[in-house]
């Protein structure tokens, strides 16, 4: 029972400190599509989110699955889409 | 699941990991960006397919398709629509959605694994102990960041109030939310055998931690929800790492982890350059608070000087260096493009032009790189705090356009300011200052700026764009 949360703990505090090595002194120009990046991998819990609607039937688990889809989806798509936007006016000079 | 699907599947997520590692790094360096971020959706879609595989046999797609396509429609459609001045809006409701969405996959979790097989037992004896308590703790954050966030959006697009809605004892009743919330979701994990019981514990812990984002955010000034936006981010990639430790999935630890990561680094830079404590700025009430309050007293202005835009002109006309200082104001009047107008004018009559920029200026860190970006001026014209500061002495023309606070040289000087130590942008060591402003009111923190009554500056009233476009009008008639 202990072991996959153990592991579980090893990894979450090995990855805060990537986190903060891979993104330490991040420019200003980069602070919004760095926040709207980082929040669309946020998005990442979608992968819970097909876990719970595998099956065909109307049940209470697979519709709020399914919502649970749709709004990951939502942050996903969104989150890459419009930080996109914002990286691609970086990119052309005045 | 064979066995030689469970290691390509374990395999795709080591590489989807790998990806997110990889984008998040070259996300943080101006030339590689916009690489960073294809990078770090290609490893998104890479966790859907490998999770995909993975569910490959028991699988009905139906309902994945549903939610798969509805999401990215709307998604999309967001994406494309947004304009860049309400950036800080779209981030603020987009990192609900992933909050919520962490929520909902834990309670149906819930539903798969306890009420619809009906079975009897404590969630606890059932899923394990720790995915019990991490189911509950996914619910709590999920639903703190999405209520926090929804509130977020509406004081940024203005459907609320920014001033910070003071509730008596709001403390206090923060506190016993938050205990009630855990004893809540401890003694669904351990408590209740009965699955009915059990969901609607279920469903009262989520009313109550959306009760609680609600609690939290709305003391909060509307100056201060950058930090805000900034720590939701944070708590939305704590929500997935939580939803992580639920189905047992590493690549939801690392991902949510870094994110959580990155929420904490913009966060604490935010901070800084407020001079503002974490712990203050989420106490709220700054902006509406009794100190605020008692220098308001002094809040009227005796010896201000106004100006018109072709007064303003021949001041333009005749220097050789001219600093702009956008702020909010200038994502209100989406005046981006009439500045770039102006300054492309200036440059032509060999004048010099540079941008300041403070690391707070707009409702969200970087707003005005994003907004000034959007109008094609270059972004190394663009001079952060601690560099462009020294060369205000040297300067001819400083045109304010929109920003109060962090311009105001009382930051510098009055002890008893309640903005005392923030770092500012010292505008008024140059010659002249035009301040470009629809009113005298007040910024944010709710006080004087002391910069509007010096000899050296002048206020030219009205909407940033209408100034800018006049200012534009009388240098093209100056030159013929």
């Amino acid at each position: 029972m202990m072991g996959p949360l153990l592991v579980g703990l090893y990894v979450f505090v090995l990855s805060v400190f990537v986190g903060f090595e891979v993104i330490n002194k991040v420019p200003p120009t980069l602070h919004t599509p760095l926040m709207s990046g980082a929040n669309a991998i946020s998005g990442i819990t979608i992968v819970g989110a097909l876990y719970t609607a595998q099956t065909a039937d109307v049940t209470v688990s697979n519709v709020l699955g399914c919502a649970a889809i749709a709004l990951a989806m939502i942050n996903v798509v969104g989150g890459y889409l419009v930080t996109d936007r914002m990286l691609k006016m970086f990119g052309r000079k005045g | 699941m064979s066995d030689t699907r469970a290691v390509v599947v374990a395999l795709i997520y080591l590489l989807s990991a790998t990806l997110f590692v990889f984008g998040l790094k070259r996300l943080a360096r101006v030339r590689t960006a916009r690489q960073g971020n294809t990078i770090s959706a290609v490893a998104m879609l890479l966790a859907v397919v490998g999770t995909l595989v993975e569910l490959n046999l028991v699988s009905d797609y139906r309902w994945i398709v549903a939610g798969i396509l509805v999401g990215s429609a709307v998604g999309a459609i967001l994406a494309v629509r947004v304009p860049m001045t309400s950036m800080p809006e779209m981030v603020a409701i987009l990192n609900g959605f992933g909050g919520a969405a962490s929520a909902l996959v834990a309670i149906s979790i819930y539903w798969v694994d306890v009420a619809e097989p009906g079975k009897a037992g404590t969630l606890a004896s059932i899923m394990g102990g720790s995915q019990a308590v991490t189911a509950f703790l996914s619910v709590l954050i999920g639903g703190v960041t999405f209520s926090g966030s929804v509130v977020a959006y509406a004081k940024l697009n203005g459907s609320l109030p920014g001033r910070p809605i003071l509730l008596p004892g709001r403390h206090v009743l923060n506190v016993a939310l938050l205990v009630l919330s855990m004893a809540m979701g401890l003694f669904f994990a351990y408590g209740i055998g009965d699955p009915v019981r059990g969901a609607a514990m279920m469903w009262g812990l989520l009313a109550a931690s959306l009760v609680l984002g609600v609690l939290l955010v709305i003391p909060i000034g509307g100056a201060d929800m950058p930090v805000v936006v900034s720590l939701l981010n944070s708590y939305s990639g704590l929500a997935a790492c939580a939803t992580g430790f639920v189905i047992g999935n590493n690549l939801l630890i690392i991902s949510g982890a870094m994110v959580g990561a990155a929420g904490i680094i913009l966060t604490r830079i935010m901070c800084d350059a407020m001079n503002r404590s974490l712990p203050s700025v989420v106490m709220g009430g700054f902006g509406g608070d009794s100190s605020a309050a008692a220098t308001a007293g002094s809040q009227e202005y005796t010896s201000t000087r106004s100006a018109g835009a072709e007064e303003a002109a021949m001041v333009l006309e005749a220097a050789r260096k001219v600093v702009v200082v956008p702020g909010y104001g200038l994502a209100v009047a989406q005046a981006q493009h009439a500045v770039r107008e102006l300054g492309d004018l200036l440059k032509k009559r060999g004048v010099e032009v540079l941008y300041a920029i403070h690391p707070v200026a707009g409702r969200m860190p970087g707003h005005m790189n994003v907004l000034l970006a959007e109008a094609d001026i270059p972004y190394e014209l663009l001079w952060e705090m601690e560099k462009i500061n020294p060369e205000f002495r040297d300067t001819d023309a400083v045109i304010v356009l929109g920003a109060n606070d962090v311009v105001n040289p009382a930051a510098m000087t009055k002890k008893d300011s309640p903005i005392y130590g923030m770092p500012i942008l010292e505008v008024h060591h140059a010659k002249t200052v035009f301040v470009v402003k629809r009113s005298l009111g007040a910024g944010y923190a709710g006080i004087k700026n002391e910069l509007f009554e010096q000899p050296n500056t002048m206020m030219v009233f009205g909407d940033a764009k209408k100034v800018l476009q006049e200012l534009i009008g009388e240098l093209k008639q100056l030159s013929s």
